[in-house]
């Protein structure tokens, strides 16, 4: 099918402006609408929380500033063992995001490297709740923009919605009804908090030592069920009755990789699941994933650590849904995007602290080619947001209207108006589908 | 006392009561203690949501299902093999009997997440555990809930007395401390039985010292207050014959003590006559009301309030409660003739009582009563299996003593890790969308919610993670 806009077609488009179809997005829409093709049309939106480091995800490792800002959590460059994966001259992609760099080499993924919502609190629920309301100020509507978006959506075709999770997000919730669904067998288990516990009951000394048993038990547990052969041999408790600290340390640890291990596992079947639903008969043509577990203060890692794994479950779950859509692939897109990005410097204890601009992830098999999505506005120290972040140059509303203008044929009007309020100065970003 | 209004509504709301639903904290705050003392009603706490059958009831159909079942043997043995499982009508009769007294279980849960007077919720489950009874087999499964409903509930702020005299006639009671087939060894029914003449009277039985016992050792006195052997096995005598109508008809002949069936009854003919001294007085002999005059003077023995007062303060504020306390508490107790209602008040008044520091630890029924109280949200079935993983499955004490008031029995190591993966999954099921997570934790703990874990949850990078680390935080698995 031509992506063109086929002059021949300018009465249909007329009538359709009646309908409240903006023209500027009007001729492939009704072109693609007429050809029966807009019912396949398919929208994922991944929301990775907790602040993805974009410096992390996609490396500018052309930037001069790089390496120096980020220290040991630093990419290697291209073509080191377990260098970033190039791009381009300036950028490139973490080493554990395989598929998705085999996804850019074949035009199906682009990067928005200097991206973020309106707010600048760099609170993750402040933030979270701008980027999945779609609004300009935080806790402004109890709906999300992809439901709105639904629901302008819904005057033109039938479009049927999913969430994937034990909860639906509130980038889903609102008037038009949205399915959800939570894989089964799925643990939801959050690597973060044994440490964030270990913290918190550090002292108290009942809590304490029960938890720091108790996660070294189940760890054990979790290695003799494996069948593994390197599960280490019982610490022995000390005069106190409580393992030895870095015995602690070390359980605290093996009960994270495990969770880890098993969230990447099931974060591929999550990706494959999904694709199953959405190539159904009247499967969902939306859907909207968490993936959680991005907030790496400390010990971030680089190509591999803490980070690393959390990005190995995203390209799982990516390579899930792209391969299990098959030739569907081509009328999906996908866009991965995270509330806030990271300080562009390492932090003194190995991690980031909640910044500002982060990179978005573009995915599909309909993409358009094209370099990255938006400026990037360096990281010169004079170009960093408040001598700390990096700079957004991209509003996250415009990558979202773009996407659901010309992906899902959501018009001008009700981008600027309903789906995203008081966005009539946020212009879609166009030429990516 | 002059503590911060804050402090004392979330100490009231936490502490006192079974933990802030959304705005009660604001509620309890322009007086925490009246808060309270509202809740001290005469009418007692109130019944769990739904309609639930009755001890009587639930006895009867356990004796038809029994003959049924026996019938049913019977014929499968002679049809020559077994229905399967799950077609198997005693199985299925046998589930639907379970079902009710489970769909209980859930009521009163859900009374306690959504009632607006915790503090009298957690007063009655204070009783409730005094006054075991637990599961023993299906009898007792059967049970516990009709006692709580029937023994315990009514009487929480009345007469001490009132409640062990309800508790101790209750048939979950003298089934579960088998006292129901107790017989005097010298009574009218003994003595006919060794005639032979009476072929339902082979293995009669005798005296059964178990409820005569715990209630000196668990409902009343306490260990060690000086009562001996002798005083248990005379005070066994004196309530022989308390027992059920229906029970072991064929022995003690139908109706023998008037009543419906699976009521209490007294059979006179099990009776041990004669006069008996406990603890030094002499009880003359009386039939039931001989047993019922020993329970008044238990009541109001001074060892009952002493062991009562332990009690109290021990629950509701330290594992190793302040002597200060007790003696007010003993002192209220026996002041009123064991006025329950005053003993509350009592307790409400106390300054040790308010005490800031939180040195419970809450039981696997209080926190998850507690944590489907911070978002308003009433529990369901999915609650069973959750407290059978974290050791208190439902109504089934391990023994008449009760469920362990002590935190080193909770906070095990096994525990503290189960908690922590019950409250993740429960927050990845019910964060709260929209409040911020700050506000849910302030609105859950009021000032007791301190900046370590307010640290933590600012820095949570998602609701779900908020909220674990709200449940999780050591303030809130304490009160």
């Amino acid at each position: 099918m031509t992506r063109s806009l086929d002059l021949s077609r300018r009465g249909a488009l007329a009538a359709a402006a009646g309908f409240g179809l903006s023209i500027t997005f009007l001729g492939r829409q009704a072109f693609a609408a007429s050809e029966g093709d807009m019912a396949k049309r398919k929208l994922v939106v991944v929301i990775c929380r907790g602040a993805m480091d974009g410096l992390s995800v996609a490396p500018p490792i052309g930037d001069a500033n790089y390496q120096r800002l980020r220290g040991e959590i630093a990419i290697a460059p291209f073509g080191q063992p377990n260098g970033a994966l190039q791009l381009d001259e300036t950028f490139g992609l973490h080493p554990r995001l395989e598929t998705v760099h085999t996804l850019a080499l074949a035009g199906q993924a682009r990067i928005a490297p200097a991206i973020a919502t309106p707010d600048r609190a760099r609170s993750h629920f402040e933030a979270q709740d701008v980027l999945e309301s779609g609004m300009e100020v935080v806790y402004g509507a109890n709906s999300g923009w992809l439901n709105r978006a639904m629901g302008a959506l819904a005057t033109t075709r039938r479009v049927t919605a999913m969430s994937v999770g034990p909860q639906a997000p509130l980038i889903l919730r609102g008037p038009v009804e949205a399915a959800s669904w939570s894989p089964g067998g799925y643990k939801d288990r959050d690597p973060r908090l044994p440490q964030i516990l270990t913290d918190l009951y550090a002292g108290d000394p009942l809590l304490s030592p029960a938890l720091a048993s108790g996660l070294q038990t189940q760890a054990m547990a979790a290695v003799a069920t494996a069948g593994m052969t390197t599960a280490a041999p019982p610490a022995a408790m000390n005069a106190a009755g409580q393992p030895p600290a870095a015995d602690q340390a070390a359980a605290v640890q093996r009960y994270a990789q495990q969770a880890n291990q098993q969230a990447a596992d099931a974060a591929r079947k999550l990706g494959t699941t999904l694709a199953h639903f959405m190539t159904e008969p009247n499967g969902p043509q939306i859907a909207a994933v968490s993936i959680d577990g991005f907030d790496t203060h400390a010990n971030q890692g680089a190509a591999e650590g803490q980070l690393a794994t959390r990005l190995r479950g995203l390209d799982a779950a990516l390579d899930g849904l792209s391969t299990g859509l098959g030739p569907e692939w081509t009328n999906t897109v996908v866009v991965v995007a995270t509330e806030f990005g990271r300080t562009a410097r390492i932090n003194g204890t190995k991690g980031t602290d909640h910044g500002t601009a982060s990179t978005a992830l573009v995915l599909g098999g309909g993409l358009k080619k094209g370099g990255i999505i938006g400026d990037w506005p360096t990281l010169a120290d004079a170009r960093l947001f408040e001598n700390r972040d990096t700079a957004p140059t991209v509003d996250m509303r415009a990558l979202f209207k773009g996407v659901l203008a010309e992906q899902m044929g959501v018009d001008r009007r009700a981008l600027d108006a309903t789906v995203f309020p008081n966005s009539a100065g946020v212009a879609p970003l166009t030429g990516i589908v | 006392m002059s503590l911060d209004p804050d402090l004392k509504a979330a100490i009231a709301v936490t502490r006192f009561g079974l933990g802030a639903r959304p705005g009660e904290l604001g509620a309890a705050r322009a007086d925490a203690a009246a808060y309270l003392k509202a809740q001290i009603t005469p009418t007692g706490a109130e019944q769990p949501p739904g309609s639930f059958a009755s001890s009587a009831t639930r006895i009867t159909d356990l004796r038809v299902f029994q003959q049924d079942r026996r019938q049913a043997r019977q014929q499968q043995a002679a049809a020559d093999g077994a229905a399967p499982a799950d077609m198997d009508p005693v199985k299925m009769a046998q589930k639907m009997l379970r079902d009710d007294a489970a769909g209980e279980f859930i009521a009163r849960a859900a009374l306690g997440a959504t009632t607006d007077a915790s503090f009298r919720e957690r007063w009655a489950l204070f009783w409730f555990n005094h006054f075991t009874v637990g599961q023993k087999n299906l009898e007792t499964a059967l049970l516990a809930g009709p006692f709580e409903r029937e023994a315990i509930r009514p009487h929480v702020f009345g007469r001490f007395e009132d409640m062990l005299v309800a508790s101790s006639t209750h048939p979950g009671m003298l089934l579960y401390l088998d006292q129901a087939q107790s017989i005097g060894p010298n009574s009218q029914l003994a003595a006919m039985a060794k005639t032979g003449f009476v072929p339902g009277l082979k293995n009669l039985g005798g005296l059964n010292e178990n409820l005569a016992r715990e209630i000196m050792e668990l409902h009343t006195l306490g260990v060690g207050s000086g009562y001996t052997q002798a005083d248990v096995t005379e005070f066994a005598r004196a309530i022989t014959g308390w027992s059920i109508v229906g029970l072991n008809e064929r022995r003690f002949g139908a109706g023998a003590g008037g009543g419906a069936p699976g009521e209490f009854t007294f059979r006179a003919l099990a009776h041990e006559p004669g006069s008996r001294t406990i603890l030094g007085k002499t009880y003359p002999a009386g039939g039931i009301e001989q047993g019922r005059a020993v329970l008044h003077d238990l009541a109001a023995s001074r060892a009952t309030a002493h062991h009562i007062a332990v009690k109290l303060a021990r629950h509701f504020v330290a594992d190793d409660p302040p002597p200060t306390l007790v003696a007010k508490l003993e002192q209220s107790y026996s002041a009123s003739g064991g006025r329950l209602d005053q003993v509350a008040r009592t307790l409400v008044d106390a300054p040790e009582a308010w005490a800031p520091d939180q040195r419970k630890f809450k039981t696997p029924y209080e926190f998850l009563i507690s944590s489907y109280r911070s978002i308003g949200l009433a529990p369901g079935l999915e609650i069973t299996p959750v407290l059978n993983e974290l050791g208190q499955r439902p109504f089934s004490a391990p023994s008449p003593k009760g469920w362990s008031e002590d935190a080193s029995d909770w906070a095990s190591a096994d525990g503290v890790v189960k908690r922590l993966s019950w409250a993740e999954a429960f927050s990845a099921r019910n964060a709260p969308p929209s409040e911020p997570p700050l506000q849910l934790a302030e609105n859950t703990l009021g000032a007791r919610l301190n900046a370590n874990t307010q640290t933590a949850i600012n820095r949570a990078e998602s609701r779900s993670e908020a909220f674990s680390i709200l449940l999780m935080s050591p303030e809130f698995q304490r009160r």
